[in-house]
């Protein structure tokens, strides 16, 4: 690492966290245009004015919108999430608890599909323009083409309807054994793995054919080299930073994906904390949600930047 | 672009697609038949409960069984086909049109303004979408109005970003410079000598637009936050069926069937028009 690229690094973190901050901006401004606030929310809507005034006095809703945005941010940044309308808990008891279920649900996709997706988008590439290569390239764009839940109905209906291999609908994050752990989680990461495993082999298979079609990768074919070492010991190390970069952006998949399976096996993660303050209209929940999911989704996308920065060799 | 409507210009058009883009072709204009005219289709009215039995399996008089309600899926699929392609339609015509017209306008204003419109445009651009639409709902409530508008926000930037890049590079073309020494309006360089050449790739980006725009209006119907009862998309028929699931009842595997079929009409399509493209290049 030298210090081109340390600082092309560094200029991309800024610009993550600038956008990091113009995010939240959002998530408070547009929150703040609603009629009525969190007094009146608080206290209902048969409350006189006076105890609402009062209210709103303790809880400083009184000052100017600017400065309660940056007291709101502060609080974000200590901890302190606000008190949610439709529970009357602060919100960092209710999302605490949750946060671990869903990374964990994130964590358990991530390992299962990268290995399958890097095997499946190598082998597009070394078999290109083959029927295998076509077979792989329909399915992988179907599955990224259907809704999540269709997935996740048919692998419902298949692996617990009709083949009996696993019990329930609903997940219990509780696990004590690796037995139970399969049984519990199986589901939802293959559904998940369904999603980011073909968006992942998609772009891997782009980025290996990209590398292919240079002139130094027709030359090992002049050179009589086999094909899978023209793949695996030429075009894959060029291809490593697309690559990485194509793993990040589809882990970002996860977030949408998450929404969904945790909605559809009834898991008791954030993802599904977020969609019933979503329907409760539960704002300071809903506003910590979007903006955890934001940051994850945006450290994501730093990763996918730096990955491409930090494996080119031009930058070396 | 003159897609003239003559019959052998459609079936010159239809012969060059490869098979699979005229599955895709067939699919995607099936679909949008039923959209426009599902309800005169349809054997049963969207709320007619007279199928008795709850979850049907099909039988001739439903063709996809019924719902957890008794009523036909079918005709329940067939009227919801105007609001999850309508919607989506809609979303989309707005987030292609709004991007189209504010790339050519920052094009050709080009210098500061070009560079403000497009740093605003990258930072909606790595904004996590699906999110923020949540949030755009949680605060204003699923109104019909309110998914349209926010689907077409949300998926303005990515249009923008190609309309962009094919504009630039119009821009600088020798005959965008004659035009200008010319002294032709921008008005005029702006809509007759860059905006042709930019439809038919926007068209190609229509479509994929379009598809990302049906998955997410499903999957917030499918959550319960997108279309409300009584109107239903193929979302909220999956989402209503639910509890049939544990039992294998058709009426949840069907609506999003039929979700699929569309998607992937359209994907088929947009992939054999591209491969279309590239060939017409090299030949």
């Amino acid at each position: 690492m030298n210090r081109v690229v340390l600082r092309m690094v560094g200029r991309r973190i800024a610009i993550g966290a600038l956008t990091l901050f113009l995010v939240s901006a959002l998530v408070f401004f547009m929150a703040s245009l609603l009629p009525g606030d969190a007094a009146q929310m608080a206290l209902g809507q048969y409350a006189t004015p006076e105890t609402v005034a009062m209210l709103r006095k303790e809880l400083g809703l009184d000052e100017p919108l600017l400065l309660r945005f940056f007291t709101w941010l502060g609080g974000m940044l200590s901890g302190n999430f606000g008190i949610s309308y439709a529970a009357q808990v602060p919100v960092k008891s209710i999302v605490l608890a949750r946060i671990p279920n869903t990374l964990m649900l994130a964590g358990a996709a991530t390992a299962a599909s990268v290995p399958i997706a890097l095997v499946l988008g190598i082998v597009a590439a070394m078999v290109r323009g083959t029927l295998l290569d076509r077979v792989i390239g329909v399915v992988t764009m179907s599955v990224v083409a259907v809704p999540e839940f269709l997935l996740a109905t048919l692998a419902v209906l298949l692996f617990a309807v009709k083949l009996h291999w696993v019990s329930a609908v609903s997940v219990n994050p509780d696990v004590s054994s690796v037995g139970e752990f399969f049984k519990s989680y199986s589901l939802p990461v293959l559904v998940l793995c369904c999603v980011v495993v073909a968006q992942m082999a998609r772009m891997t298979r782009a980025a290996l054919v990209n590398e292919l079609d240079a002139p130094y990768a027709e030359m090992t074919v002049l050179k009589g080299l086999r094909p899978s070492r023209t793949v695996l010991r030429h075009a894959l190390p060029n291809a490593i930073g697309p690559i990485v970069n194509a793993m990040a952006l589809s882990l970002s998949y996860l977030l949408g994906g998450v929404i969904i399976v945790e909605a559809i096996f009834s898991y008791p993660g954030l993802a599904s904390t977020l969609v019933d303050a979503v329907s409760n209209r539960d704002l300071p929940i809903v506003q910590f949600c979007v903006l955890f999911f934001s940051t994850c989704y945006l450290l994501l996308l730093l990763l996918a930047d730096i990955a491409t920065i930090v494996c080119n060799p031009k930058l070396r | 672009m003159t897609l003239l409507l003559s019959p052998r210009r459609i079936g010159r058009f239809f012969m060059s697609l490869s098979g699979l883009g005229r599955i895709g072709l067939i699919v995607s204009l099936a679909w949008v038949v039923i959209a426009l005219f599902g309800s005169l289709l349809a054997p049963y009215g969207m709320m007619d409960m007279s199928g008795g039995k709850v979850f049907a399996s099909s039988s001739l008089a439903y063709p996809l069984g019924t719902d957890f309600l008794g009523r036909d899926l079918l005709s329940r699929i067939l009227y919801g086909a105007r609001y999850s392609i309508g919607l989506a339609l809609a979303a989309t015509v707005i987030a292609s049109v709004s991007g189209t017209l504010l790339a050519l306008v920052s094009t050709v204003i080009g210098k500061w303004f070009d560079e403000i419109v497009c740093r605003i445009v990258d930072a909606l651009l790595v904004t996590p979408s699906k999110i923020l639409a949540l949030l755009v709902i949680a605060i204003y409530g699923s109104d019909l109005r309110v998914l349209v508008l926010t689907a077409g926000v949300i998926y303005m930037p990515g249009a923008f970003r190609i309309a962009h890049s094919q504009a630039v590079g119009i821009n600088a073309t020798e005959y965008v410079t004659v035009a200008r020494l010319n002294g032709e309006s921008t008005f005029h360089i702006a809509c007759r000598e860059i905006l042709p050449n930019m439809i038919h790739p926007m068209l190609t980006d229509f479509g994929l637009r379009f598809v990302y725009n049906v998955l997410m209006l499903s999957g917030l119907s499918f959550l319960g936050l997108g279309v409300q009862p009584p109107y239903a998309d193929w979302g909220s028929l999956v989402r209503e069926n639910l509890s049939g699931l544990s039992s294998g009842a058709p009426a949840v595997i069907m609506p999003a069937l039929a979700i699929a079929t569309l998607t992937i009409g359209v994907n088929l399509l947009i992939d054999s028009l591209a491969v279309r493209r590239r060939g017409g290049a090299r030949g």
